[in-house]
């Protein structure tokens, strides 16, 4: 206990977590701090570039191998199951509709890359390694959630919610974000060390300033979407969206202690299974489910669950995996 | 100069379904249509802002096409076969324009 209390202690005073304080609490304070739209938009390119890259050529002394299908079936399974509980949950502890209730789980099936960024540079810190290709996991979990939500909605009769058809598939598949995450991890990969020696002063030494600066915007964004959105939580929502995250993180685990993954690939298969998604999911749900209430989504996953997880959550996981994976 | 009768319809969408309707408006037989950015604003859903945002999805995005007033029913048709169960605004007012043959 006392070692998960200085993890998580250390953890809050990272550059990385006061960073996004700072933003939380500009935005509480109404403060007119903010980053225009086309930098958050350059540095979360540049997030998802790097950490795609750097996975990448961490994996590149293997080949395609079983380990690496393994993961990534698992992760399309957890992804799409998570979002059944997800619904179930939030059903039984809320008055939400069925759209919403799919919506919501869709987000919760999905996965957070940001979240995600934070808990490699935990691991880093840390002088834990991972498997790289959990940046191909990552990648991999964004997207099924969705087509669970859908089906969810078509076999409660939840409204008029759009099919998932070709071009839907389509746009969700080949999401900025995805693209770039599975582009790059393919670029470290087939490029290997020798490549990352060429680009490391740009996506190596930078990336923790970087995440800073990201992390603070993020700060503000869900500072902003919590004070805007306040009105759409139910106590019933603000319980779930912190308790889904432990719950997913033990489905991660178990998944991972399946997989036999290292202590480091435990801690990430957790985070990406209590993450929720607040980029490509939402983007998609606007299409596919557009009755759903954005703001509620936004306002669990963003505002409740992303904070969560990157305070309290990671340590937790870690400390959690620690106890389950020999170092 | 001589000017001759438009209508000017107002389309604020939803960033994500800008390609849909822009590809409904060219279906209809619209022959040309700007697209602005929408920083932010407040509605039946609530307060929005693009500040900080990084995707699509809150995003509003105004649509704007000037035609002649006998080919406004059919983009209205054509728009709010996308439009209707979205959030955003379809408004149209009267305009002149000077180069009539471009619309």
């Amino acid at each position: 206990m006392g070692e998960i209390l200085d993890l998580a202690a250390q953890n809050m005073i990272s550059p990385v977590i006061l960073s996004f304080v700072l933003g939380l609490a500009a935005a509480f304070f109404r403060s007119d701090l903010s980053f225009p739209e086309a930098v958050a938009k350059g540095m979360s390119l540049y997030l998802l570039f790097a950490i795609g890259f750097k996975g990448g050529a961490g994996d590149a002394a293997h080949g395609v191998d079983q380990r690496l299908v393994s993961a990534l079936v698992a992760g399309v399974v957890l992804s799409v199951s998570l979002p059944l509980v997800a619904f179930a949950l939030l059903r039984s502890m809320t008055r939400v509709s069925v759209t919403d209730a799919a919506a919501v789980a869709a987000h919760y099936g999905s996965i957070s890359i940001v979240t995600f960024v934070a808990a490699t540079a935990l691991l880093a810190s840390q002088g834990i390694a991972a498997e790289g290709y959990m940046v191909a996991v990552a990648a991999a979990m964004e997207a099924p959630a969705i087509a669970s939500a859908l089906w969810l909605v078509a076999w409660r009769g939840g409204g008029s919610g759009e099919r998932m058809n070709a071009e839907l598939a389509r746009e969700i598949m080949l999401n900025g974000s995805i693209v770039l995450l599975v582009g790059s991890f393919v670029i470290g990969w087939i490029t290997g060390d020798e490549g990352l020696k060429q680009i490391e002063s740009f996506i190596v030494s930078p990336f923790k300033g970087v995440l800073c600066l990201f992390l603070l915007d993020m700060g503000l964004v869900a500072g902003r979407g919590l004070r805007s959105g306040q009105a759409a939580l139910s106590g019933g929502a603000i319980l779930f969206a912190l308790i889904m995250p432990p719950l997913g993180a033990c489905a991660g685990l178990s998944a991972a202690l399946l997989l036999g993954l290292s202590l480091g690939g435990t801690v990430l298969m957790m985070v990406l299974a209590a993450s929720a998604s607040y980029i490509a999911v939402p983007a998609a749900m606007r299409v596919a489910l557009p009755e759903a209430n954005p703001t509620l989504s936004l306002s669990l996953s963003l505002g409740i669950t992303f904070p969560f997880n990157l305070m309290v959550g990671i340590p937790l996981y870690l400390a959690v995996a620690a106890a389950f994976v020999a170092v | 100069m001589q000017m001759h009768q438009a209508k000017r319809v107002e389309i604020i969408i939803e960033a994500m379904m800008e390609r849909r309707l822009t590809e409904a408006l060219s279906t209809a037989g619209v022959t040309g249509y700007t697209v602005l950015p929408v920083s932010g604003g407040s509605g039946r859903s609530g307060e929005w802002s693009r500040e900080g945002q990084v995707g699509r999805a809150g995003g509003m995005v105004a649509v704007i096409c000037l035609v002649r007033p006998e080919r406004v029913d059919a983009l209205l048709e054509a728009a709010f076969a996308v439009v209707e169960r979205h959030i955003g605004v379809v408004s149209v007012t009267d305009a002149q324009v000077i180069r009539a043959e471009r619309f």
